[in-house]
């Protein structure tokens, strides 16, 4: 028995000085990660330092927008939805939902490519993916 | 410097409400600090140290300092790690006990969510404001039982966990959740019941998931020369680990916790191996919590953790590593969505001999109390205390 994705109304989201131009790119269907030049790392969640080197040396690049499901879950509520972390190509695991298609289908491994969900308001869209 | 021997837990309260409908949390916190130092033999002035969480009423532990009377607090904490937080606030209260900060130190816990209709594991929640993770997590649905579910989705992937061997805890606590009158859930439950009970998020099924309680529990903690002047067996702090685990970056690994890290700590102060714990209370906010605990302190290899908990093996009289004995979070209780205060106080129990006779471990002088606060599948705190009787 298949469970379709839910398109499950999407919370604003908290747009702070520091994450907006993450979110403006999402606005422009562009995913952008963190980039520590200290150490030429890339980091998950976009943030005003490095979690390396805790220096203010960072800037936010795009991301390929591909990856692999780590992990994932499908919360069994009224509007079933799959909460996962993604392993972008970058490395970077990122917290998100898999949407779009049966949920009875998702596994680890899966490979999947950015979407972008329309969230309440004005506020940005969601960074989430959907299996290639 | 070590805490091994420098502070005895004197008292010890559970308070036997499991839904608090005509009480306030400050009522409770009250009515479980007049308990515990009424089984200590002590009365509030003797408090010069208080500890409580982010979760009692008010700011820091101003508010119920004034509440209940404590005016001659000279030492206060309120470091908060969600449900770990209490096995934390022994090990805090046994430093400063032993640096001379405090001579008797009050930990309280109390919570009403089960009376407030709290969706506390199924609905998504953040733990403040300016939270700069929220943006990243909330909008996608996080929630406590999702962020737990990812942990043992990925388990399974990597070591073959099933959710039979996840089914097994639950047997277990209810094993012992039979013996405890106060025990929410005190049917004993098969693995079929529970790999057949509704699923909230996969692979976790409504009976993986610890009950939504009121109530609460205190702790009194006091230095050696007032512990041996009081009535009470005589349990002593022997060893004190503490850790956090977090999302590394963007390179997380959800296969562990924070165990790793605060469990050879507790054993390396208290000088003693996971082989040697007669007794252990174990964090279960979920089976799969419990499962890499006992891998991440060392009662097991990483991975074997299915095979560990299968057929009875945490069951009192039955297996190798009695858990839980009071049914824990997945059958007693789970006071304001926080375990630790209550895996301390079984573990007391057990030491000084007075859990249920059906569950009591024989002679049992060495115990180990372990919690996981916050969210396994993101960030966590983690706190393990190593207990023994004298």
């Amino acid at each position: 028995m298949a469970t379709p994705a839910s398109n499950r109304a999407l919370p604003a989201i908290a747009v702070d000085p520091t994450n907006k131009p993450y979110f403006d790119a999402a606005r422009e269907g562009r995913m952008l990660i963190g980039l520590c030049k200290d150490t030429g790392k890339h980091f998950w969640y976009p943030r005003g330092c490095s979690p390396f080197t805790l220096s203010n040396n960072v800037e936010l690049v795009e991301a390929k927008g591909t990856g692999t499901i780590y992990t994932y879950t499908v919360m069994r509520t009224k509007e079933p939805y799959c909460v996962a972390y993604v392993e972008l190509d970058e490395g970077v695991r990122v917290f998100t939902n898999i949407v779009d298609c049966d949920l009875d289908e998702v596994r680890i491994g899966q490979k999947v490519k950015v979407v972008f969900k329309p969230t309440q308001g004005d506020s940005p869209p969601a960074t989430m993916f959907t299996p290639v | 410097m070590s805490i091994n021997g420098k502070a005895y837990i004197v008292g010890a309260f559970e308070h036997p409400t499991r839904k608090a409908d005509d009480k306030s949390v400050a009522q409770l916190h009250a009515e479980v600090a007049y308990g515990a130092l009424q089984d200590a033999g002590l009365t509030k002035d003797d408090i010069d140290g208080f500890f409580c969480t982010g979760a009692a009423p008010g700011l820091g532990p101003l508010n119920m300092a004034d509440y209940l009377g404590l005016t001659k607090l000279r030492h206060f904490d309120s470091t908060d790690v969600g449900g770990s937080s209490y096995v934390m606030h022994v090990g805090h209260a046994a430093e400063a006990i032993s640096m001379g900060l405090c001579d008797i130190a009050l930990v309280t816990l109390a919570g009403r969510p089960r009376a407030e209709a709290m969706a506390t594991g199924t609905a998504p929640r953040s733990w403040g404001v300016n939270v700069p993770d929220d943006p990243f997590e909330i909008p996608y649905g996080r929630t406590v039982a999702n962020a737990y579910a990812m942990c043992a989705m990925r388990h399974m992937h990597e070591f073959g966990t099933t959710s039979e061997q996840l089914a097994w805890i639950k047997v277990a606590a209810s094993h012992h959740a039979q013996w405890n009158e106060q025990a929410m859930l005190r049917k004993v439950v098969t693995v079929e019941d529970v790999v057949n009970s509704p699923m909230v998020s996969d692979p976790l099924h409504r009976l993986d998931c610890c009950v939504i309680s009121d109530g609460g529990g205190a702790l009194i903690i006091a230095k050696p020369e007032i512990a041996r002047s009081l009535k009470r067996p005589l349990v002593k702090v022997k060893g004190h680990g503490e850790a956090t685990k977090n999302q590394n970056a963007g390179y997380t690994d959800l296969t562990y916790s924070g165990a790793r890290w605060s469990g050879p700590r507790a054993f390396e102060e208290a000088g003693v191996t996971p082989q040697d714990i007669q007794y252990a209370s174990i964090y279960d906010s979920f089976t799969i919590t419990v499962l890499m605990q006992l891998e991440d302190l060392g009662f097991c290899e990483k991975g074997q953790g299915g095979k560990f908990v299968s057929d009875g093996n945490l069951i009192s009289g039955v297996g190798k590593l009695p858990f839980n004995t009071d049914g824990g979070g997945l059958c007693n209780n789970h006071p304001a969505n926080r375990g630790g205060m209550t895996k301390v106080i079984e573990a007391v129990r057990q030491l000084r001999g007075e859990a249920h006779p059906k569950v009591q471990v024989p002679g049992c002088t060495l115990a180990l109390a372990h919690g996981t606060g916050g969210l396994l599948g993101t960030r966590h705190g983690s706190a393990t205390v190593i207990l023994e009787r004298e």
